[in-house]
Order: C-alpha cells, then structure tokens, then sequence
C-alpha cells in the first residue's frame, strides 16, 4: 500500500468512505509528516488538534450518509485566511500574535465541508512576493532540488508554503490565493496543480486584503480532480463580499473530461518572448501536441497588450495595496511602536518596524501612484490599458476556447539568487494578464527540465468556464504522465 | 519622471512609514527604477478607453437596512494592542 501521505485527495476521500483507512489515521499521518518536516518552513502554525477533531467527526459519521465532500481530508491553509483563535499573520510582523475571532467564508465552507486543517502556510509578507523570501517567518524551502546539488531553491511565491506543502506529501491540498500568479507560480515551480478561478467565484471575505480588485482563493492539489473537488468546496456565493458572484455553481468534479473535441486552444504569438529557455517552450509545443490529439483544434491567436500587463499590474496592485494596508496602524491588532512623536509618530515607528522592505516598497510606489498630480498619470491610465488587456482576451474567446501558455518563464531559482525586485517581477510575465482580465487559469506540471525540475503548462480560461480550464488540464496531465517526485532530503 | 529625496521623504510621509535618510536615499532608485520601467504605458493609446475598475461585470447589491450584527465589542477589542474602557487607547491627540 502507498503511504496515506502520498495519495490525492480523491483516493484518500474513496478509502476513508469504502472503510478501507479511518479518518483519524489520515489525519495522524500528515501531522506526523508535517511534524518532521519543519526544515522546510512551510508551516507558521501547525494544529495538529484541529485535524484531529475533524477526522474523528467524521469517522463517527461514516455510514450516516450526511458526510461531506471533503469528510476525513485534512488540508493546509495559507496564512492569510483568517481563522478564529488560530494566528493569521499574512507572514508579516504586523500581525504578530493576531487571532481572529472569526474565519473566512473560505475556510468556514472548506470546514461545513468536513475538512480539517493541519495548520497555516508560510507566505511572502502580504502576498507580496514570487520566492517566499519576504516572509517575516524566513522563506520557505522547496523540497525540489537541482540534480547532484543541495542548494536550497525557492518553491515560488506568493504561496510557497501551501506549494512546498503539497509537493512534500505534508499536506494533501491546500488553499492558495493569487493576485497576479501566486498559485499559478509556485504550483508550476514545485510540480503540482493549482487553480485561480474567476474573480467573485470564492469570497474575499476573511482573507488579508492585498489588491482587492485581483485577489482570489483558489486550490493547489496533487491532480487537476483535487483541484476540482476543492474548488467546488471553496467556492459560493457570499453576501459579506460586495464582489461575490451570486451564480448557481457548477459541479466541477462531475463534469471533468479530458475529451477536447469540437474546443479550440488559442496560442498567443506574444507569449513567445525573448530570454526563455527553450526548454520552457519546447514544452508548451509539447502541451499543443497533447491538446491536439485529446481533440482540440490548436489556433494562433493574438493578445496584443500583453507587453504592457506588467507594468500595468505594478501601478494598479501598490495602490490598492498602499490603501488596503493602510489599515495596519498600531491601533486595532497587531504590534504597536510607540514612537517620539504622539498619534503620528506611532503609526510611522509601527509601519517602519512591521512592514518588510518589499511591502514597504509596495506601499510607496502606490502612494505615489495616487497622490496629487500623479493619479490621472498612472493609476487611471493603467486603469485604461487594463480595459485594453480584458478586451484583448474578450476578442480572443471569440477564436477559441481555452488559451495555453507556459505558466512560468523558468524553473526554480535559488534562494537569495534573484535579489532585483524588477527582475523578481518579471516571474509573473506570464500569470498576470489573467489576473488583470478576472480569469480562471490554472497551472499543471508538464514535465521536468534538464536540471531535474518541474515546469508548468498554464491554461487561461473564458470567464466562468473553469471547467474547461479543468478538462484541458486534465488532457495534459494524462498525457504527460508526470509522476516525479522530489527525492525526501528533510 | 523620477522622483528625488525630497519627494520620497515627502511620500513616506503620506505612507506613515518611518524612514532613516539612509533609507530614503536607498529607496530613492528603487523607485526611479520602477517608475522608468512602468513609463511604457504611455505608448499605449487609451484615448476615449473607459477605465477598469471592476473585472467582471456586476451590480453593486443593496440589502436590507437592518442591523445584522454586533454586539461584539470584547471581540473586535480583543486583539488591540491597547485597549481602555471598552474603547481603543492611543496617543493622546489633543493637549
């Protein structure tokens, strides 16, 4: 028998329900390897209780009928959920000893679904971040390394616990959120899958604010079917999120098929940019290979803004950054400095001591962005290009589909490699046009490159059709037969 | 457009962040950087473009003018870092 630890959620959901492993000795296995694993730094907070309760809730109903879809799972969650009495710190020292006396609508559907939760993933500071290296707890390790070496490599950002997570067997699924790439990225860097859905589709209710009009929860897993099942679970409408989708919701899990006849894949010309390695596009050619013979019918399309989405995306997510962290003012929760100067000198000794320098940077880009004189300049024109940027995926639905790009324009770096923040921006060329156009996309490992690391294949979906997202991941992850594992080394 | 220091002070001021001269003149092409990379925008033509600030196209909802919550002043101050009286405490403001 493979190890509990190693199966999806769908396997470890089946043998819960045909008796053939309780509830209780799932939960036991992952807190036992999340217990050993702490050289990873994936968790903040581990609460072994937490799993454990639920899984015997749902032991004593096995057999009841009224058990939920995620009954006997227990899962990670990323730190800036909010969960009642459970430290949620957006990996900031900010928040440092905040306990929320509530939880997210996320989490509160992912616990009305069954599920228990074996603690809280590491982050970059307020999400903001692709290497997990401005986390106040100290970044967290991938447990991928590069053939014959042991240096230390990032699991990608912003939600590289939850990443690192799944992809070290110490969690079977996990929550992600992603404002420009953060489940896309770390999910393609450490060889699993992870899912943004449409923007509304899960509440932002209870999740730490970082660029409201981008922000969106969304799955990481093992298998695009756990990735369904999650989402499904995640996902609803929710009065307390003014931007909430109020729509029936699909049944995801049901309708995966990996049959592609009769849908079109757009390839856009403008994702063949300079400075990728070949082999990240020998594997998207691979990935059109694969959705041509699931069915699909391959067709060049054309995105003409996508130069001007990320720098599109660095004016728009620092402002609201600069206005959502505003909040964090030494009064209400958190730390508090207390500075020379009154009411004033407070706020600037707490914010000067509790911000990280990339937050920091965040904020004063965004301020500036939107101070007098400045706002017409920058924030209302990248408001125009991003208009453009929705319309250039608009027209392109038109010709096809489904679009699929590589989700990252290279394998893991190492830690402290990549030390300029343009630079570090650029990991997302690839992720944030979607997330500028509220779009479902989704990244699913396609194979490994020369050093022995995994690369990612993304698929951009039509609004509201993350099930066609879904069913091109599932033809690629049929066809790419990724089984690689990284080698146990912590 | 760049800034200079004095702007940058200026901005993180605005920012509420406490920053060293040191810091400031750090920040100071870090932020350039950033500024001259984001320029490109003005390549595009946005000319009579709307622009986007909700992606996904939805009516603001209204609910019932009721109260739906409260009383639940020892948790909202549970997690000050200063809290007196049933209120949040801070600096005095007024001498």
């Amino acid at each position: 028998m493979t190890e509990l630890t190693s199966k999806t959620i769908a396997e470890l959901r089946d043998g819960f329900r045909s008796g053939e492993f309780m509830a209780r000795e799932i939960a036991e296995a992952f807190n036992a390897a999340v217990s050993a694993a702490k050289s990873l730094n994936a968790y903040t907070v581990e609460t072994p209780d937490d799993a454990l309760a639920a899984a015997d809730a749902a032991d004593k109903a096995r057999g009841s009928g009224e058990l939920g879809s995620l009954a006997g799972i227990p899962l990670g969650i990323k730190d800036l959920f909010a969960t009642r009495g459970v430290d949620t710190t957006a990996g900031s020292r900010i928040l440092a000893g905040f306990r929320p006396s509530y939880e997210s609508t996320v989490t509160a559907n992912l616990r009305k679904a069954g599920a228990g939760m074996l603690g809280k993933l590491n982050m970059d500071e307020f999400a903001m971040g692709s290497s997990n290296e401005t986390s106040a707890y100290g970044p967290v390790i991938s447990p991928w390394r590069r053939k014959g070496s042991n240096v230390a490599l990032t699991p990608g950002g912003s939600s590289g616990g939850s990443a690192a997570a799944v992809a070290a067997d110490i969690a079977p699924g996990v929550t992600g959120t992603d404002t420009g790439g953060s489940i896309r990225q770390p999910a393609a860097f450490t060889g699993i899958c992870g899912i943004k859905p449409t923007y509304g589709r899960c509440s932002r209710w209870g999740v730490v604010a970082f660029a409201s009009s981008l922000d969106q929860a969304g799955p990481m897993a093992k298998s695009v079917r756990d990735c369904a099942i999650l989402l499904e679970a995640m996902a609803g409408f929710d009065p307390k999120d003014s931007t909430s989708l109020d729509l029936p919701m699909p049944r995801w899990e049901a309708g995966l098929s990996s049959d592609l006849r009769g849908k079109r894949v757009g390839i856009p010309r403008e994702y063949r940019i300079d400075g990728v390695p070949a082999e990240i596009n020998a594997l998207w050619d691979r990935g059109i290979e694969w959705l041509r013979d699931a069915g699909a019918e391959p067709v060049e399309i054309s995105l003409p803004h996508t130069k001007y989405a990320l720098p599109t995306y660095y004016i728009i997510a620092p402002a609201e950054a600069s206005s959502n962290l505003a909040r964090y003012d030494g009064v209400r929760y958190g730390i508090r400095v207390d500075g020379s100067d009154g009411l004033n000198g407070m706020y600037s000794a707490t914010r000067a001591e509790g911000f990280g320098a990339e937050v920091k940077r965040r904020i004063m880009i965004g301020t500036y962005v939107l101070s007098a004189g400045f706002y017409d300049a920058y924030f209302t024109k990248a408001q125009k290009v991003r208009a453009l940027i929705k319309q250039d995926f608009r027209k392109a639905f038109e010709q096809c589909d489904v679009i699929l790009t590589p989700t990252a324009p290279s394998a893991a770096f190492g830690i402290g490699e990549t030390t300029d923040p343009l630079a570090m921006y650029l990991n997302d060329v690839f992720a944030v046009p979607a997330s500028l156009a509220g779009l479902p996309a989704m990244s699913v490992p396609g194979g490994l490159d020369a050093q022995g690391l995994p690369l990612g294949l993304h698929l951009i979906g039509n609004e509201l059709d993350e099930q066609t997202v879904l069913n091109a991941g599932l033809a690629i992850e049929e066809r790419a037969g990724f089984t690689a594992r990284p080698e146990k080394w912590w | 457009m760049s800034v200079t220091s004095q702007q940058v002070r200026h901005i993180a001021k605005l920012a509420r962040i406490g920053m060293s001269d040191a810091e400031i003149e750090a920040m100071v092409p870090e932020i350039n950087n950033i500024l001259g990379w984001v320029e490109q925008l003005g390549e595009v033509d946005t000319d009579g473009i709307e622009p986007l600030a909700t992606v996904v196209d939805q009516k603001m909802r209204l609910r019932d003018d009721v109260v739906d919550a409260g009383n639940i002043r020892d948790e909202v101050l549970a997690n000050a870092p200063e809290a007196q009286h049933g209120f949040f405490a801070v600096p005095k403001v007024i001498e």
